[in-house]
């Protein structure tokens, strides 16, 4: 992609996972991985399943703590941080997109993607002006006073993403963001992430199986058995 | 598909006669089309003369079919270079890149390797397609979309071919929550 950002940047990577390691159990997800992010980066992980890349995803955005190694975000170590203020960094700086599950049941499609401001201090009529704004650039406006439920798995994903995108992040982490979606509709997702990242430098790491996905990355790495597969590295 | 460095493959383990190259090339490679005895032959006498194969012993009787083909160090490193060169990401480069796993795999080196390389050919190549299909028109966005989704079905069989090498390296598969 054109403007590809470099790790080597003035400051350094913005994400930075020296050594990581996670265990559930018997098994080894993440076996000593060392991984940067550069601001403005959009860096895909991919890998067979049970690689570990949704685990790597998970502790690069402080959700999981590794069992060993560190995450830095700004070059301060996640683990240094109180909890209060890990909280704080992932509602302010942080965006995320799962598959499934970070929608509010109760409360509608306009209501689920305008939280995040509202957290935030926006008057609520606001909010949600820009948060519908944002479900109609996703084709998705028509469902913007539905519940999670009453939406397919297709929808309530554009419905996540829009959720994500709302308080323009500094850093999104994304797990399968199209997943649910058709060919078209997964372009439509990646076009806005794409946006985000060359209009407002937003960062973005997204694990996916799909290598068209992948390929709307600036860089891809294949994660497998928990490591960076140094031959899978697409310069 | 490349006839020579398949059979510089076929020969590594040992030496062979020329039919006998021509037999295990159909078994392991001719799954669409066998291939001639005369390709074979031929196929033979220009890595003789490039020094690739080397003739270990001639049986009593005559005949090309009994002379003993060896590959030599030379052809060794011709057909290592060929294993690691990336195939040029085209519709029709699934069944050279078949070969080089099939060959990889029989040989004992790392066929993940072999994928590995390939996958970052792909993507490559899939990266360069993205960016002109934003760029562009509708057509083009068709264009780049029918050799794209080509790409991935190459790609979708690299990770099931990785998955079945991982498979046969150790039997029991990890269980990581994704």
């Amino acid at each position: 992609m054109s403007g590809t950002p470099t790790i080597e940047g003035a400051g350094g990577p913005l994400v930075h996972a020296e050594g990581l390691t996670k265990r559930f159990g018997a098994t080894v997800a993440l076996d000593g991985l060392t991984l940067g992010v550069a601001g403005g980066e959009i860096l895909a992980l991919l890998g067979p399943s049970g690689s570990g890349k949704s685990t790597l995803l998970l502790c690069l955005a402080g959700i999981l703590r590794p069992d060993s190694g560190t995450v830095r975000y700004r070059g301060q170590a996640l683990s240094d941080m109180a909890d209060a203020v890990l909280t704080c960094l992932r509602r302010e700086e942080f965006g995320f997109v799962f598959q499934f599950g970070q929608l509010v049941p109760d409360l509608t499609a306009v209501e689920n993607v305008s939280l995040p401001l509202q957290l935030s201090g926006q008057k609520r009529g606001l909010a949600e002006e820009r948060a519908l704004a944002l479900l109609t650039k996703l084709e998705v406006e028509d469902r913007a006073g539905k519940r999670v439920g009453e939406m397919s798995g297709g929808q309530a994903q554009r419905v996540a993403v829009a959720r994500a995108l709302i308080a323009e992040p500094k850093v999104i982490f994304a797990d399968e963001p199209t997943g649910s979606l058709d060919s078209l509709n997964g372009e439509v997702v990646m076009g806005l992430l794409l946006a985000a990242a060359r209009e407002r430098g937003t960062t973005v790491v997204l694990v996916t199986h799909e290598p068209r996905i992948a390929a709307y990355a600036d860089r891809e790495v294949v994660v497998r058995d928990g490591r960076i597969s140094q031959h899978a590295v697409v310069p | 598909m490349s006839l020579g460095h398949a059979l510089l493959g076929l020969l590594e383990d040992r030496p062979r006669h020329g039919y006998e190259l021509k037999h295990l090339y159909d078994e392991r490679f001719g799954v669409s089309q066998s291939v001639k005895f005369g390709q074979v032959y031929t196929t033979l006498a220009r890595l003789l003369r490039d020094g690739l194969v080397d003739i270990s012993a001639v049986e009593s009787g005559g005949g090309p079919d009994r002379k003993l083909y060896m590959i030599t160090p030379e052809g060794v490193a011709d057909l290592e270079h060929w294993l690691i060169d990336p195939q040029p990401p085209s519709t029709f480069g699934r069944s050279v890149l078949f070969a080089k796993v099939v060959i990889a795999l029989m040989s004992g080196r790392p066929a993940d390797e072999v994928l590995d390389l390939q996958r970052a050919a792909h993507l490559v190549r899939m990266r360069e397609l993205t960016e002109r299909k934003l760029a562009g028109d509708a057509i083009d966005a068709l264009a780049c979309d029918f050799e794209l989704f080509h790409l991935e079905a190459d790609l979708r069989w690299i990770e099931l071919a990785g998955a079945r090498v991982e498979r046969l390296r150790s039997p029991r598969t990890r269980d990581v929550p994704e």
